[in-house]
């Protein structure tokens, strides 16, 4: 026996995804519908998931159950980002974003360097070993690289031979764009196979009296 | 006032970002406490921001509403979803006909996640295969060079992907290197080489800019010369 609660959940999950996919057809009544529907579920969830994850733990818990009276700092400048909605006095969020786009810039300038810029450098200049298969790679990935590299460098005129640099750079830049296509293509697709999977299975759940 | 309003965020901007950069070269336990206590911090005003956010999207769509735009109806559903939803979560019983309260599996909250949110979310998604696919149509058409690179990387990372793509390597002359069979036609294979050399290679490329972009953009952050996060006015 399947609850109810499921099967009335599985006609309404089957209606919002046909609803979904009228669009296919054209901007219509039942898609905007399903449109403004999932804008506020979803506004509903993030402001469930923000206060249970972050605000109740973080700063109702922590006052309560351990005294830490500390958290009344970031309560505090959140409130004043909040004032940004009253214009005489929407200037108070610039201390809030100030405290975390200032030590976010500190806390992350080692971090790129070491985490990011240098191990990218040490990947592209590996020594040259592995047979003739492995090297021809290293070199064409170290190619790409530079040229690459070039093209986004506007500090130079794209002429001579930086222009045919920067032309070898777009060469391997629209390769690259084109097997990332490739990949996204393939990845919506099988969510599209996915749905449709969902609602062929769902019949079995929506008409129960068809389960064998 | 000039003083609180222009120069003190620019001062906290100077401090917390030089003791953030400058805790890293001195590892101890205070600097992990350093870090530790500012992330904390952070989730919490990032949790405002996103408050902020929300009261902004209700705020256009009350006034949708009030003004009687086109399509002021559908604002409706917005309001009445979002309210139903928050309500959803914080109620502090569990809604008759459910067995638990909060986002606990099995409350009100969890089934209205489970059969809206998640199915729209993913036929929203699904749905771009169609319009990445008229997409498609009109940047394939190759009358370049680069559109063409373009359409024969993607044809072959598609292919590649697929059962389809097997059966065509499979059915063209197999030839032996070394110990490695491979075919003369080798979707998979050249999938591999597309996604691990030339597509690492040019976004690695891409990636160095950024990161040499965002070292300047702290820097100039810190020092006060990037003041945008500051907004207009005074």
């Amino acid at each position: 026996m399947i609850p109810a609660g499921e099967v009335l959940g599985t006609w309404i999950a089957v209606g919002l995804t046909l609803m979904m996919f009228s669009f296919i057809y054209k901007d219509n009544p039942a898609f905007k519908f399903g449109e403004h529907l999932y804008l506020g579920i979803s506004v509903g969830y993030y402001v469930n998931i923000q206060y249970w994850s972050t605000i109740y733990p973080l700063v109702f818990q922590a006052m309560k159950q351990q005294h830490n009276y500390w958290v009344l700092i970031p309560t505090i400048l959140g409130i004043f980002i909040l004032l940004r909605i009253i214009p005489s006095m929407s200037w108070l969020s610039r201390m809030a974003f100030a405290l975390y786009i200032g030590g976010f810039a500190g806390y992350s300038l080692p971090l790129i360097v070491h985490s990011l810029l240098l191990p990218q450098l040490s990947q592209t200049l590996q020594p040259y070993s592995g047979g003739p298969g492995p090297v021809i790679n290293q070199i064409i990935i170290l190619v790409a690289v530079f040229s690459t590299l070039i093209y986004f460098f506007f500090s130079l005129e794209h002429r001579r031979t930086v222009g045919m640099i920067s032309r070898l750079g777009i060469v391997f830049i629209m390769v690259s764009f084109g097997a990332s296509f490739g990949y996204t293509v393939m990845a919506r697709i099988s969510l599209l196979i996915g749905r449709f999977q969902y609602i062929i299975e769902s019949g079995h759940i929506m008409f129960p009296w068809t389960r064998s | 006032m000039i003083f609180l309003k222009r120069q003190l965020p620019i001062i906290i901007a100077f401090v917390a970002g030089i003791m953030m950069w400058i805790r890293y070269y001195i590892p101890s336990e205070v600097s992990t406490n350093l870090v530790d206590g500012y992330l904390e911090w952070v989730r919490i005003i990032v949790g405002f921001a996103a408050i902020l956010g929300i009261l902004s999207l209700l705020q256009h769509h009350m006034l949708k509403i009030r003004m009687k735009r086109p399509g002021f109806a559908f604002s409706y559903v917005t309001i009445a979803a979002f309210i139903m939803m928050t309500a959803a979560g914080f109620l502090p019983f569990a809604f008759p006909g459910f067995a638990e309260k909060n986002m606990e599996t099995g409350s009100l909250f969890n089934w209205l996640y489970e059969y809206t949110f998640i199915p729209m979310q993913a036929t929203m998604f699904s749905v771009l295969a169609f319009f990445i696919a008229s997409a498609a149509f009109r940047a394939f058409r190759a009358r370049s060079m680069e559109a063409t690179l373009l359409l024969v990387a993607a044809i072959i990372m598609m292919v590649g992907r697929v059962p389809i793509g097997d059966l065509i390597s499979n059915a063209t002359p197999a030839f032996m290197i070394g110990q490695n069979e491979y075919h003369l036609i080798d979707f998979e294979e050249w999938t591999g080489w597309l996604l691990n050399v030339p597509n690492a290679a040019a976004k690695r490329g891409i990636l160095l800019g950024v990161y040499l972009s965002q070292i300047a953009i702290s820097i100039r952050i810190i020092f006060g010369i990037e003041r945008t996060y500051m907004g207009g006015g005074d």
